[in-house]
């Protein structure tokens, strides 16, 4: 089964929840409603001729500008071969997703990385919290707006330079 | 007239000084604290072919029986609240080598939001490596330079006159 041929089926089984433009490339990316992704997900991965048994990356990107986050699922099927993104948008202010957690375990870290990083909130993860800043940091540092602290704990941020210019 | 009366007694503690310093210094056992890449180095530095063991310094795996800290890596600020509990938990005298550029000042990755712009931040650091990372030659040099430290130390001789003028 092609990329075209699987866009074709989520088309006709889930109507608008899947938008009908497909980009082209080597990872080709299709736009998903965002609180249906994990509808969306799980006829991929269980559809036999689909059989999306991967889920190889799962990323966030803020886009400030259109007040969105948009979240990103790498798909890969070990049985066939083929790859899909999707890409579901959030609203900036309050961005929450259903989780993918049940179909594909390794969304729990991947998802505790959005959440940690652009404060995207997954419903239905089993454990979301921090997994790469500490646990008591406040803020999400990839948000465009993000601002440094001065310090942490009394250790300084900021570093003036050794070079006597 | 006795004979410990017959000498003078700065003579006495000050050789007995160093005797000691030369003890501690032929001891100097590590603790692994690897952070990054730099790790990658600091292992070859305790290889067979640089071997830092020659130089009386053995790795150990807690800090309650380490004498020196070797921080090699960057130092997230999540990490940097753990290192100072772990050099806490070492008994004095304990001293720190800071290895490679991200621990002497952050490095290459100074301006990011989560990494800890030098461990002398949390710290205070004996010898600082420079090297990105250092080679093994480098590290071992700075042990040397540490032993050189560890050997003018004076422990027995408090608040002379020269230690008040320094102080």
């Amino acid at each position: 089964m092609t990329v075209a041929e699987i866009h074709r089926l989520l088309r006709e089984r889930l109507g608008t929840i899947v938008s009908d433009e497909l980009k082209p490339g080597d990872w080709p990316v299709c736009e998903v409603r965002g609180q249906s992704i994990a509808e969306v997900c799980a006829i991929l991965r269980d559809e036999p001729g689909i059989a999306f048994d991967c889920l190889s990356n799962l990323t966030a990107v803020d886009r400030k500008a259109a007040d969105t986050i948009e979240v990103y699922y790498h798909l890969f099927s070990y049985a066939h071969g083929h790859r899909l993104v999707l890409r579901a948008s959030t609203p900036r202010p309050d961005p929450i997703l259903p989780t993918v957690t049940h179909l594909w375990p390794i969304a729990d870290w991947l998802e505790r990385e959005a959440f940690d990083l652009l404060g995207v909130r997954f419903t239905g993860h089993p454990d979301l919290r921090r997994i790469l800043m500490p646990e008591d940091w406040v803020g999400h540092p990839l948000r465009k707006d993000f601002v440094e602290p001065d310090e942490y704990h009394g250790i300084s941020t900021r570093r003036e330079s050794l070079l006597k210019l | 007239m006795s004979l410990i009366n017959s000498v003078p007694e700065t003579l006495v503690t000050a050789k007995l000084d160093e005797v000691l310093n030369w003890t501690r210094k032929s001891s100097v056992w590590y603790m692994l604290f690897g952070l990054a890449c730099c790790a990658i180095e600091m292992m070859q530095t305790g290889g067979p072919r640089s071997d830092l063991d020659r130089f009386g310094a053995v790795p150990r795996a807690t800090p309650r029986v380490s004498d020196l800290i070797i921080v090699s890596g960057t130092l997230t600020l999540k990490m940097a609240l753990r290192t100072k509990l772990l050099y806490e938990q070492m008994p004095d005298p304990k001293y720190v080598i800071s290895m490679g550029s991200c621990a002497n000042c952050g490095g290459l990755f100074q301006l990011a939001y989560s990494v800890c712009d030098g461990v002398d931040k949390v710290i205070p650091v004996d010898v600082y490596v420079p090297g990105c990372p250092p080679r093994p030659e480098a590290l071992t040099e700075g042990l040397l330079k540490l032993q050189e430290k560890i050997q003018q130390e004076r422990w027995l001789v408090r608040d002379t006159a020269a230690d008040v003028a320094n102080a």
